[in-house]
């Protein structure tokens, strides 16, 4: 928190246009709720540069006003729309009270370089709301799903009794749906027993060659490396098609070890990527000292390099885990009936038979997925620290 | 010892000259890198390349002609397409006696429905003449062709012959002629009547909604990788993972929330009909169209987009933004002509990976592209498990598959294989 810029308090022909703009905002989502958008902006302009006005000339107390104003928008809130509205009224209390300090003060000006102008200093908090604005793009889906997940009903949207966090509204109808379907079950089952063998299958061959690659005179390598990542480049339906007329031939085709091959060889890019990007940082000379000391291959390879790129090999396993484990439109293809995996499950229940319970599903998965980016993250920046690569 | 080494060749340590015995060496060390790599090329070229190669065939390959009716291919080869008139008696004595054998064997259904991709109604045809041909004698019930006629006028017709006569070679090119829209004609390829064209405008309809999904991830991503280079440390970190979140959920679960999203009764409906935006009885079409398809595509591949242009900028020194301004150049000036022009690898890279992931897309143009957001893929998947033309699907992914390994071949020579960053 060094402040880059001395700051001093802005005049009010500064603060309360501004406020009184940001008010007009709210004051038209809010007016817009309730038909009359004019009068929300007039409304919302009036009131928060009025609001401004007394907390900075009268109370000039910045805790208790920030905390009068949550409170006094939270009860506007409630008389007008309940508890959702106390929600989103205590939201803006909160905001409006840090906005309005936060230009009286001028700290928004505290950490950018003192000789921007003021137009850059628009564009600087501009460009950050535009870039919260994709944040929330990318992350509002996913965020979504998991309450829409409790539903009561058997509705993809929220119902008026969970928008008035009515506790009737919620229910884990769907998660029960999920443990005790037997289709549900049996698709887990599969996909559980598919994804640890192609990843078995995916690792073992992979760690071999990504240590043959990373040898200094590897004949052909450049082509080499483009077969052996091309499954995560060809489409997946090509694959997939081509799969299933080949694996149909050798009599492959609907079988769990047709499933398996599949998609250790979808894993196997992943593997080979993490895992030569691991040996890049990985000292040779290590492996000449133990051969020095009487250390055969093997011995080597298990001792010596082995735990050295460990991280990268997990990080790779976790990326061939999920990409079998997610994998649909091989599967589809490939296997039958009885090797129907969690993925394709949702896949037939979203354009078939649309049931709430894979927003169950997708919830668990969202929770799975946090875990595995959680240890593919520690991984990477143990991996980092081992080769001294970056100092956190 | 100096003077000896300067007069013969140097020697190693077991008396061979040391640079046999170098190269020996090197050549030890080349064999044992390729049978590293060897268990895994095999496993590969097993499991993947001889199913895309075994694809490839598929797409010329036209055996059954020859192989159902092989008298009546040869007695057929003399007969002018282009005559008018069906072909003589001994051509229909060989069809009787090929059908003879197809129908013990129960083939001649199968290429019915095979002559049927280019012939309409050649599947009944042959289904028709098959029972008819086995209750005949073929040394008796000769002449045939009264016969034939009987059985079905269009026998005497020449469409029938002309398509048998065209697809009779053991390879064709006619899959993919029917892939763009042509048809093998008796004098070689034509177009299709207008009103059975589709395959040029779903590959026209899949490059331009790819471009538009690269574009605005290109757009989208930007910033946000801006965002996360000029950042402190910490807070990218922090920053980051709601980029690495949406990259490790499952597809089928972003996909399943856009549907939730997007509906007319779903939540992106519900929050503009509840804040007046729109009418009740008039809330958007958002889904089952191009726009769901392009928005749902977008958020998938964003995270595709930003990690590479993230690691090119990372590596841009902020200091040269400031030299230029410090010079006298404008905000955008500084930006157009100083940063921008470092950071096209990064947008390059991304560009490139993106348009390749999107152009081959299934399964969400399947969920939410209703009949006029989806791709060229989803034919192929139509073709294979459906209509079961596989000959159509297999030219159609051939095609696709053409276009991705020219970008592959791009992406390599641009940005290098090598180079390929997951998570950061």
């Amino acid at each position: 928190m060094v402040a880059l810029t001395p700051i001093s308090r802005t005049p009010m022909s500064f603060y309360l246009p501004v406020v009184a703009a940001a008010g007009a905002f709210a004051g038209l989502l809010v007016g817009t709720a309730q038909d009359s958008s004019a009068l929300g902006v007039l409304a919302g302009a009036v009131v928060m540069a009025g609001v401004a006005f007394v907390v900075t000339t009268m109370v000039d107390n910045e805790k208790l006003s920030r905390w009068g104003l949550v409170i006094a928008l939270l009860a506007g809130g409630f008389l007008m729309g309940g508890l959702p509205g106390a929600v989103i009224g205590g939201l803006f209390g909160w905001f409006f009270g840090w906005f309005i300090f936060w230009l009286y003060e001028g700290r928004y000006r505290a950490k950018l370089a003192p000789y921007l102008t003021p137009g850059q200093v628009l564009w600087h908090f501009a460009f950050r709301v535009i870039c919260g604005a994709i944040f929330i793009f990318l992350i509002t889906p996913i965020l979504v799903v998991m309450p829409l997940s409790f539903n009561a009903e058997n509705f993809f949207t929220f119902t008026p009794e969970m928008l008035r966090f009515d506790p009737a509204g919620y229910s884990l109808k769907h998660y029960r749906d999920f443990f005790t379907n037997s289709d549900w079950q049996q698709a887990l089952r599969n996909s559980v027993l598919i994804a640890p063998v192609a990843t078995l299958l995916s690792v073992g061959f992979g760690t071999l060659a990504a240590i043959g690659l990373s040898q200094p005179h590897v004949p052909f390598r450049r082509a080499i490396m483009a077969i052996l990542i091309s499954p995560m480049i060809v489409p997946l339906i090509i694959s997939a098609a081509g799969m299933y007329f080949f694996y149909s031939r050798i009599g492959l085709q609907g079988t769990y070890f047709g499933v398996v091959l599949a998609h250790a060889a979808l894993g196997i890019p992943f593997v080979i990527i993490t895992v030569t990007a691991t040996l890049v940082g990985f000292d040779r000379s290590l492996t000449r000292a133990a051969a020095n000391m009487g250390a055969n291959p093997v011995t080597t390879f298990f001792r010596v390099q082995m735990p050295l790129i460990l991280p990268g090999v997990i990080s790779g396993a976790l990326f061939a885990f999920i990409t079998s484990f997610d994998e649909v439109v091989v599967v589809l293809f490939v296997g039958s009936a009885g090797q129907k995996t969690l993925p394709w499950q949702m896949f037939t229940g979203l354009r078939e038979q649309i049931s709430p319970t894979i927003l169950a599903v997708a919830t668990i998965l969202v929770v799975v997925s946090i875990c595995l980016l959680t240890v593919v993250e520690l991984l990477r920046r143990r991996s980092e620290r081992l080769r001294g690569m970056s100092p956190g | 010892m100096s003077d000896q080494t300067t007069s013969g060749p140097v020697l190693a340590a077991d008396g061979t000259p040391l640079k046999r015995s170098l190269s020996r060496a090197l050549r030890r060390q080349k064999m044992r890198a390729l049978l590293l790599i060897a268990p895994l090329l095999l496993f590969v070229l097993i499991t993947f390349i001889a199913p895309i190669a075994d694809m490839l065939f598929r797409s010329v390959e036209n055996q059954i002609v020859q192989e159902t009716l092989p008298k009546t291919v040869e007695a057929l080869a003399d007969w002018d397409p282009n005559s008018g008139q069906a072909p003589d008696e001994p051509v229909f004595a060989a069809l009787a006696a090929d059908l003879k054998i197809a129908v013990q064997e129960k083939t001649h259904t199968r290429l019915g429905s095979r002559l049927n991709y280019e012939l309409t109604g050649a599947s009944s045809l042959f289904r028709k003449s098959g029972r008819a041909v086995n209750r005949m004698d073929l040394e008796t019930d000769a002449p045939f062709k009264e016969k034939f006629a009987d059985i079905d006028k269009n026998w005497v017709e020449p469409d029938i012959w002309r398509t048998i006569q065209t697809y009779s070679p053991r390879y064709t090119s006619g899959y993919f002629l029917n892939a763009i829209d042509m048809q093998k004609g008796p004098d070689g390829a034509e177009a299709r009547p207008e009103n059975q064209q589709i395959y040029i405008m779903l590959f026209k309809r899949t490059l331009f909604m790819s471009l538009v999904i690269t574009g605005s991830c290109i757009l989208l991503g930007y910033p946000v990788a801006w965002i996360l280079a000029n950042l402190p440390m910490r807070t990218a970190n922090l920053l980051m993972i709601l980029v690495l979140l949406p990259f490790w959920t499952s597809l089928l679960v972003r996909t399943s929330a856009w549907k939730v999203m997007l509906q007319q009764q779903g939540v992106i409906n519900d929050v503009l009909v509840w804040l007046g935006l729109v009418a009740d009885d008039a809330r958007l079409v958002m889904i089952n169209n191009q726009f769901g398809t392009i928005v749902a595509m977008t958020h998938i591949l964003l995270p595709f987009m930003i990690l590479p242009m993230y690691s090119v900028m990372q590596t841009i020194p902020p200091s040269y933004l400031r030299a230029a301004k410090s010079l006298g150049a404008t905000n955008w000036t500084a930006f157009w002509r100083v940063y921008f022009p470092q950071s096209v690898p990064g947008i390059g890279a991304g560009s490139i990976l993106v348009f390749i992931l999107s152009i081959g897309y299934y399964i969400t143009p399947e969920i939410v592209g209703g009949t006029t957001g989806t791709f060229i893929s989803n034919r192929i998947a139509y073709h294979i498990s459906s209509s079961l033309n596989w000959g159509l699907g297999a030219a159609l992914g051939a095609i696709l598959l053409a276009v991705v390994l020219l970008l592959y071949y791009a992406y390599d020579k641009i940005v290098g294989i090598d180079n390929v960053k997951l998570g950061g």
